[in-house]
């Protein structure tokens, strides 16, 4: 039995790990190949793919919209939540706890409720097909989650901390960038990181509110295929560009991620 | 330089958190706070702080009405029984960050800093951070902390309660030795009256929100005004029983009798709550008015060189505390003598009525 113990994870990893080498077995092979045998790894390696992604604008473009777009809306969430969860975790006020709940519901309802309003909305006022309205609209479900996992971290902190930095002069300001802010860098790492994640992968509101200037990756990769056939060993190639940033990301807050997923509570 | 609050409370809603106090510290005086958890310790240091804002009164400071002034206005320092300290900056930081913030010029920051480390022994560990020192080591750089500005008002909340026996003792002894030549009114907040009667300087018994006593240390423990002081200044609790005075003698009781010596002799007939702190109580008869009383044993606890006895005498639970190894077996009936000379009697208001 123990010299067996090793299987059960191990068939579970490489349950895993499959899809992720397929991805990436298919991003080194020619079309032709992907289409023509079954191989498990490429019998002609070719690295034109990535050579396409890297050098044809309309591949890379959409890496660098994607990329504007999810920093906005990760620096903007962030920032207008910092003073919401210290609010909520420092002062009670008259309907807080609804308030704080409520909050959570806005991520209760799917992103696609919201496509059709925000098209309307950005289309009359001239946001459409900004890098702005899609990081505006990812704030609707990234500022809540935000507040939630700070609030948790804020929490953690004594209030006390608050009161004597008060008493050894500190001005409200002062303390909160200096001190406090310093103090829940964990948190507002983990904060971050989900709000870059979400806004990374969502990709109804981002391809019905841009269309050229704007256009995100996954949408790139979509009607690519759709033009000039079917690219596959391309598609592969952009697909494993695409998990990059991600796993770059999750390794800075690696330590605090299962807190973030306890929305800072533990 | 003295701190006066006239008439403070606070009050949440329909909650009243401090009773409308009166209380006058003097300059360079040694203030204790003494109560059990939630006697209002913390709250009523906050207020004198200028940390909270008293929903009634006024706190005066060197003949300045301060009420509304907030507490970056005022010079003050504060220490808590939590060990808070900045966590993203070095000790050293932590210590001048006062001084920083202030605007001192960094050749005194650092002067001060390397005195105040030195006095509390903390120069070794002046790089590091705070979460990478003991807990003993965490307390003493909050205390450097507010100690190195010349505050006016020194808050010590419960400093010591979370430090682990060893460290309490060091701390504590060195505590008034910091203060010897301070000018500065030093609020420091215990549970302990044993580390009230170690300090001296002046205690404010606080009970429920409110201060039922304040005065000498000494003069308070030897002559409580009433019941509340006498109980909040006793550890372990004091004893207390119903008795009843007719002609010249006190009964508790059915058995217990004694005659009433000096001012007891004037008191009029009736009945009181006498009072009696666990020391007094002995196995042995001793003092100099030894009455006899019985019960049955629930609880000996023999410590090195002290017996502690609790045993339940007419209903009421009592406590001896005696030198010397005295066994007792549990559920039997004992004989304990107490020294009535020392007991103290208080009428139906809980006021005590004599010496």
């Amino acid at each position: 039995m123990r010299r067996l113990s090793w299987l059960v994870p191990t068939f579970y990893i490489l349950f895993l790990m499959l899809p992720i080498y397929w991805l990436l077995n298919m991003s080194f092979k020619t079309t032709n190949e992907i289409l023509g045998t079954f191989t498990l790894w490429p019998q002609d390696f070719t690295l034109d793919n990535y050579r396409t992604i890297f050098t044809d604008p309309t591949w890379y473009t959409g890496y660098i919209n994607s990329l504007i777009y999810v920093t906005m809306n990760t620096v903007l969430s962030v920032c207008v939540a910092l003073p919401a969860a210290y609010a909520f975790s420092r002062y009670r006020f008259l309907g807080d706890k609804h308030l704080f709940f409520w909050l959570l519901t806005n991520r209760m309802a799917p992103p696609a409720v919201f496509a059709l309003p925000f098209f309307q909305l950005y289309s009359a006022v001239g946001l459409f097909d900004t890098h702005i309205a899609v990081a505006l609209a990812h704030t609707l479900f990234n500022i809540p989650l935000a507040v939630w996992i700070l609030e948790g971290f804020m929490s953690g902190v004594p209030k006390e901390l608050d009161e004597t930095a008060y008493i050894d002069g500190h001005s409200f300001w002062s303390f909160f960038l200096k001190i406090f802010v310093p103090t829940i860098a964990a948190g507002i790492g983990v904060a971050a990181f989900f709000c870059f994640m979400f806004s990374w992968v969502e990709l109804l509101l981002a391809k019905t509110l841009t269309a050229v200037d704007a256009k995100p990756i996954a949408a790139t990769m979509t009607r690519t295929a759709s033009t000039s056939g079917y690219e596959l060993g391309l598609l592969a190639a952009a697909g494993s560009l695409t998990i990059v940033p991600g796993a770059f990301v999750i390794y800075f807050v690696r330590n605090y991620i299962a807190k973030g997923f306890a929305l800072g509570r533990v | 330089m003295t701190l006066e609050l006239k008439n403070v409370g606070l009050r949440f809603g329909a909650e009243t958190h401090i009773f409308p106090t009166d209380l006058k510290l003097e300059d360079g005086s040694f203030n204790i706070l003494l109560g059990t958890t939630l006697a209002g310790k913390t709250t009523l240091m906050k207020l004198m702080a200028g940390l909270e804002k008293p929903t009634s009164g006024e706190v005066w400071f060197a003949g300045k009405n301060v009420t509304g002034v907030s507490v970056r206005r005022r010079n003050v320092s504060m220490v808590y029984q939590q060990f808070i300290n900045y966590p993203n900056l070095s000790v050293y930081e932590n210590i001048a960050s006062p001084l920083k913030v202030g605007g001192t010029p960094d050749i005194i920051i650092k002067q001060r800093v390397s005195t105040m480390a030195e006095l509390l022994k903390l120069t070794p560990m002046l790089d590091r951070r705070p979460s990478e020192l003991s807990g003993g080591q965490q307390q003493r750089t909050a205390l450097a902390r507010a100690l190195v500005k010349d505050a006016d008002l020194v808050l010590l909340d419960e400093p010591l309660a979370n430090l682990d026996f060893k460290l309490r003792e060091e701390l504590r002894d060195e505590l008034p030795k910091l203060f010897a030549d301070r000018d500065c009114i030093v609020v420091y907040a215990t549970t302990e009256p044993t580390e009230a009667l170690l300090f001296g300087g002046n205690t404010a018994c606080l009970f429920e929100g409110r201060i039922s006593q304040f005065g000498p240390t000494g003069d308070l423990y030897r002559k409580p005004r009433d019941i509340i002081s006498a109980e909040v200044f006793s550890d372990p609790p004091m004893n207390a029983a119903g008795i009843e005075k007719k002609g010249n003698t006190f009964h508790l009781g059915t058995k217990a009798r004694w005659d009433a010596a000096g001012e007891l002799s004037g008191l009029a007939d009736g009945t009181y709550t006498l009072g009696i702190r666990p020391h007094h109580v002995s196995p042995v008869s001793r003092g100099e008015q030894p009455v006899a009383v019985d019960g049955r044993v629930i609880v000996a606890e023999l410590s090195g060189s002290e017996s502690v006895i609790h045993f339940n005498m007419d209903g009421s639970t009592w406590v001896s505390q005696s030198h010397g190894i005295h066994p007792f077996e549990v559920g039997s009936q004992a004989r304990l003598y107490a020294d009535m000379s020392k007991a103290m009697i208080f009428d139906g208001n809980g006021r005590r009525v004599s010496a």
